[in-house]
C-alpha cells in the first residue's frame, strides 16, 4: 500500500517486507566499500541510497586520499602519518582508531587502485602524491610532506564510480532511490532494520537485516553557507538520535577555508598544495603572519580563522570587505590546467574567474563533521551507559563521515576523509562477514517495535496543518550560521540554543501539503529536516557546554585549550539534551601515544 | 551576470512540464511568474529551487549543485544540460524559460526520468576494470601517457544529457548502447591495466552497439562536461575496423 493523500496511518501490518544478510544506508564511499565487502563474501547484501549512488557527496571531494604509500617519499611513514593525524585532531582523534587508519590505508588505496580508480602517476608509473595541509615528515621535524593520493583534482568522483562499479561486479542489490526513514530496535536493544519507503512508488518496507551500516554521510545543510550537497541531512545521525543512542563531539564543524564567495561551493585544498595561497585586500600573503613555518598549509581549522580575522579587521576584499582571494595565477596555464582542471570549470562557473588569469574570491565555508555516531575500529556503534562505560550496540554499525571512530577529533585534515571511508567502511564490512559466518543471533522485533519506528512518518503523513518546511529549514539554517559559527561565545549560543527549542517545536508540527505517493519530495524533504534539528541540537547543545577552544571549535569567551577539563570527547543524547564525556584512547597498540602539546605550525 | 543587470531582468516567466501519472491527468506545462535578486545571475537550478517554494509538489532530482553529481539533467529551452550550472543569462529566452524531463526516456513525475535503459547500457559494457594477472603489492604502473589516454573518459557524472539528445538513442535505446555508455567502454578499453580489450570489442562487434552512432555529434554539443563521446566512439569504430581487416 503506497502513502497516499487520504491521510492513512502506516501500521506494521501494512509493510512490505525484504529480508537481508546486511543493509547499508547510504551510497558514498564508505557504504560502497561496505557493501563491496559483503556481497565479494557472497552475502545478501543490499545499499539503501536516497539517490542513485554516484550522487552521493563522495563524488565532489577533489584533493585526494592522504596515505603514507611511499610513492611521492621513499622513505614516508605512516606513522608520521599518525602523528599529524593527532597533531590535527588537536588531541582528541582517538589514538588506536588513527593508527589502524593510517596503517591499514596503504593496503586499501592499493585496493582501489587496483579497482582500477584512475590515479594520477609520477614519472615512475606509480600514484601521484601531492602536498596537503598539516602533514609533515618525521613528526614534525622534517618539513612538508607529500601524502595526498590524487586523480587530478577529482579523486572522489574516481573513487565513488570506481566503488560503484566494483558493486555492480559483485552484485550488490541496490535500492536506489529508496528514503531510510528511521531504526527498528526491539526490546534487547538490538537494531533489527530500518523502516523505508520507495520514493519512486512511495511504497513503504520493513527492511529487515541481521546487521544495519549506517553510512548517510555528513549534515552540512544545518548551515546556511556549506560546500555540502543538498542531500547532506544527517539522516542517520536524525536515527540514531531517535532511537536513543548517542553521539559524539557533535560541536566539531570542520570549516573550510576555501569556499567560493557568495555560493559555498569548495575549491580544493590541492590549490594550495599545488603552490596557491591567500591574500588580503592589500595583496599581502597573511598566512605567513599566523603560521609562519606551514603557511597556508597550516591546518583547516588555523586558516579559515586567520581568514575570518583578517575580515573583521577590515583587511578583507572586495566592496563589502568579506573575503579574501586565493591566487593561483603564478602557476602557470599548465599546472593548473592539469593538476586543477575541476577547479577551473568551477570558479568559471560560480565565481566568473579564470584562476590562471585573476584570483579566486574565498571565504570559509561549513565542510564536514568531525562528530557523529560513535564506534570502536570495527564499525560496531557504541552507546554510552550511565556509569559511563562504552556498550556495543548490536546489529548497529556506522562509518564514513556519519560516525565518529574519532579518527578527526577536534579538527579533520585534508585528504583523510577518504581514507577515513574506504579504511573503516572496509573494516565494517568485515566485521560484519565475519559476524555473518560465526552466525549473528539477534532477536525478533514485534509489531510494537516496527509501530515505534513509523511514528515520524504518520505524522508527517496525517498533518493536515501547521508550519512550512523550507520556512523551517531556513529559520534552522540561520540560526546555526549565526550563532554557531566559526567563532562562538556563550551569550550567542544560549540565544541561539533557546531559538532552537522554538524551531523543534515547530518541525513537531511542520505540515506536508502535497501526499502524493509518486516521487514526492516533498515528503522526503520534510523528513530531512526532522534529522537536521536533531543535528542542529546536538551541535548546539555540545558547542555551549564545551568550554574551551579546541580544534574547529573556537569559544570568544574561552580562548584557551583546557586539557584537564575537556581532553574529552562530548557524548550527547536527545532524550536529555545533557552532555557527558567520554575518555580519548590514548592505547595504539604497535606505537607510544602521542601526548599532548601545544598545536602550531 | 552582466547580460541579466543589463535587461535588469527581475520576473522571469516558468513554464515547466508537469505530470503525475497518478493524478489521472495528462502531462501539461505550467506556467509561473518567479522574481529574481536583481544583478544576480542564479542557477536555473536555483530558479526550480524558488519555483518549489511556491509549489512544494513540482519534482527533480538535484543534490551537489556544483555540476559534479549528475542528478539534476533537464532539458532547458531545448537543450539538454544540467540545472545547477547553466546560469539564467545563457539559458533565458527574453525574460522566458521553458523545462522539460530529459526526452526519450519515460517520465516517472514532472522533470523526473527513469533512468533504468541508461543505466542498464551502461551495465552492459562491463563498467569495471577486468585484469587477471595477479596483482601486484602495490600499484599496477601506468605511465603519465598511459594515463592520460582516460582523460576525457572517466570524468563522465552520468547524467544522461548525451544519450537522451541522441536520436539513435531514442530509436534503438535497447540495442545502441547510446554515447554515455559508450565513453565508458573506450574508457575501459583504452586502460593500460585492463587485460580484457579483446573481450569489450568483441561484445561491441554488431551492426547496433557502436555502429548506430551516424557522427550527428549532439552528445558532444550537450554534454556538460565538455567531454566528447563522438571521438570515443569514432575510435571504438577504427578499431573494431582494423581489427577486420
Amino acid at each position: 500500500m503506497a502513502m497516499n493523500g487520504k491521510g492513512e496511518e502506516l501500521d506494521a501490518s501494512k509493510l512490505k517486507v525484504l529480508e537481508f544478510d546486511g543493509i547499508v544506508v547510504g551510497g558514498g564511499g564508505s557504504g560502497l566499500m561496505a557493501s563491496l565487502q559483503l556481497a565479494q563474501s557472497g552475502f545478501k547484501t543490499a545499499v539503501v541510497s536516497k539517490v542513485f549512488p554516484t550522487r552521493s557527496h563522495t563524488v565532489s571531494a577533489q584533493g585526494g586520499i592522504t596515505c603514507a604509500i611511499q610513492s611521492a617519499d621513499p622513505d614516508d611513514d605512516w606513522r608520521w602519518h599518525m602523528y599529524d593525524t593527532v597533531k590535527g585532531s588537536d588531541f582528541i582523534g582517538d589514538q588506536d582508531s588513527i593508527e589502524y587508519m593510517c596503517q591499514e590505508g596503504p593496503k586499501a588505496v592499493f585496493e582501489l587502485e587496483h579497482m582500477g580508480l584512475p590515479f594520477s602517476r609520477t614519472e615512475e608509473g606509480k600514484i601521484y602524491q601531492r602536498a596537503f595541509g598539516g602533514q609533515s615528515k618525521d613528526y614534525g621535524k622534517g618539513g612538508q610532506a607529500e601524502r595526498t593520493c590524487a586523480a587530478a583534482d577529482r579523486t572522489g568522483h574516481a573513487l565513488l564510480h570506481t566503488l560503484y562499479q566494483a558493486n555492480l561486479k559483485a552484485g550488490t542489490n541496490f535500492l536506489s532511490e529508496w528514503f531510510a526513514v528511521d531504526l527498528v530496535k526491539n526490546g534487547d536493544n538490538q537494531v533489527v532494520g530500518v523502516i523505508a519507503f520507495e520514493i519512486e512508488t512511495g511504497e513503504p518496507y520493513f527492511l529487515k537485516s541481521k546487521a544495519t551500516v549506517l553510512a548517510t554521510g555528513g549534515a552540512g545543510r544545518i548551515y546556511q553557507t556549506t560546500s555540502n550537497a543538498m542531500i547532506n541531512t544527517g539522516d542517520g545521525t536524525g536515527m540514531v538520535l531517535r532511537a536513543g543512542f548517542p553521539v559524539q563531539d557533535m560541536e566539531m564543524w570542520q570549516f573550510h577555508p576555501t569556499g567560493i564567495y557568495g555560493h559555498g561551493t569548495l575549491v580544493t585544498e590541492g590549490c594550495r598544495g599545488e603552490g596557491g595561497y591567500l591574500v588580503n585586500k592589500d595583496g599581502e600573503r597573511f598566512m605567513e603572519r599566523y603560521a609562519p613555518n606551514y603557511k597556508d598549509l597550516a591546518s583547516r581549522d588555523v586558516v579559515a580563522r586567520s581568514m575570518m580575522l583578517e575580515i573583521l579587521e577590515g583587511r578583507g576584499c572586495g566592496p563589502d570587505a568579506d573575503h579574501v582571494y586565493l591566487k593561483l595565477d603564478h602557476l602557470g596555464p599548465e599546472i593548473v590546467h592539469k593538476r586543477l582542471p575541476g577547479i577551473t570549470e568551477l570558479s568559471k562557473t560560480f565565481a566568473h574567474v579564470d584562476p590562471v588569469e585573476h584570483p579566486i574570491p574565498v571565504v570559509p565555508t561549513c565542510h564536514y563533521a568531525m562528530g557523529g555516531i560513535p564506534t570502536n575500529v570495527h564499525g560496531q556503534v557504541l552507546t554510552q551507559a550511565t556509569d559511563g562505560t562504552d556498550n556495543v550496540v548490536h546489529g548497529l554499525y556506522a562509518a564514513g563521515e556519519a560516525a565518529c571512530v574519532s579518527v578527526h577529533g577536534g579538527n579533520r585534515l585534508g585528504g583523510n576523509s577518504l581514507l577515513d571511508l574506504i579504511v573503516f567502511g572496509r573494516s565494517a564490512g568485515l566485521h560484519i562477514e565475519n559476524a555473518l559466518k560465526d552466525g549473528i543471533t539477534l532477536s525478533k522485533a514485534t509489531n510494537d517495535d516496527i509501530d515505534l519506528a513509523l511514528v515520524n512518518l504518520n505524522r508527517v503523513n496525517i498533518s493536515s496543518t501547521g508550519e512550512d518546511v523550507a520556512t523551517v529549514k531556513a529559520e534552522l539554517q540561520k540560526n546555526m550560521q549565526l550563532n554557531f559559527g566559526v567563532f562562538r561565545t556563550g551569550d550567542l549560543m544560549e540565544k541561539g540554543l533557546v531559538e532552537l527549542e522554538n524551531i523543534r517545536e515547530k518541525t513537531q508540527n511542520i505540515h506536508l501539503t502535497d501526499k502524493s505517493s509518486r516521487f514526492n519530495t516533498a515528503r522526503v524533504e520534510a523528513l530531512e529536516l526532522l534529522n537536521l534539528i536533531e543535528v542542529a541540537q546536538a551541535t548546539a547543545v555540545c558547542a555551549n557546554e564545551r568550554k574551551e577552544s579546541r580544534g574547529a571549535h573556537a569559544r570568544d569567551d574561552f580562548q584557551e585549550r583546557d586539557d584537564e577539563n575537556w581532553l574529552k570527547h562530548s557524548i550527547y543524547f536527545a532524550d536529555t539534551k545533557e552532555v557527558t564525556k567520554r575518555d580519548v584512547n590514548f592505547r595504539p597498540k604497535t606505537v607510544q601515544a602521542f601526548q599532548p602539546i601545544v598545536r602550531s605550525y | 551576470m552582466d547580460a541579466i543587470a543589463s535587461k535588469s531582468i527581475s520576473s522571469i516567466n516558468l513554464s515547466i512540464y508537469r505530470y503525475d501519472p497518478d493524478s489521472g491527468k495528462k502531462p501539461y506545462m505550467q506556467d509561473l511568474s518567479i522574481d529574481i535578486p536583481e544583478g544576480q545571475d542564479i542557477m536555473v537550478l536555483d530558479l526550480l529551487n524558488m519555483a518549489k517554494e511556491q509549489d512544494p509538489s513540482i519534482s527533480f532530482r538535484r543534490s551537489c549543485g556544483e555540476g559534479v553529481c549528475g542528478s539534476d539533467g533537464m532539458n532547458i529551452n531545448g537543450k539538454n544540460g544540467l540545472g545547477c550550472i547553466t546560469p539564467l543569462s545563457e539559458a533565458l529566452k527574453g525574460n522566458k524559460i521553458v523545462l522539460r524531463p530529459l526526452p526519450g526516456l519515460p517520465v516517472i513525475k514532472d522533470l523526473i526520468v527513469d533512468m533504468k535503459q541508461f543505466v542498464d547500457q551502461y551495465k552492459k559494457i562491463k563498467p569495471y576494470l577486468i585484469n587477471d594477472e595477479e596483482k601486484p603489492e602495490r600499484e599496477i604502473k601506468q605511465t603519465v601517457e598511459e594515463r592520460e589516454k582516460l582523460d576525457g573518459l572517466y570524468e563522465c557524472i552520468m547524467c544522461g544529457c548525451c544519450s537522451t539528445a541522441c536520436p539513435s538513442f531514442w530509436w534503438n535505446p535497447d540495442k545502441f548502447l547510446g554515447p554515455a555508455a559508450l565513453l565508458q567502454a573506450h574508457r575501459f578499453i583504452s586502460d593500460s591495466r585492463d587485460t580484457a580489450t579483446e573481450e569489450r570489442l568483441d561484445q561491441l562487434e554488431d551492426a547496433f552497439s557502436v555502429f548506430k552512432c551516424h557522427g550527428i555529434m549532439n552528445c558532444v554539443s550537450v554534454c556538460p562536461k565538455g567531454l566528447n563521446p563522438t571521438k570515443a566512439i569514432n575510435e571504438i569504430k577504427k578499431k573494431l575496423v582494423k581489427r577486420a581487416l
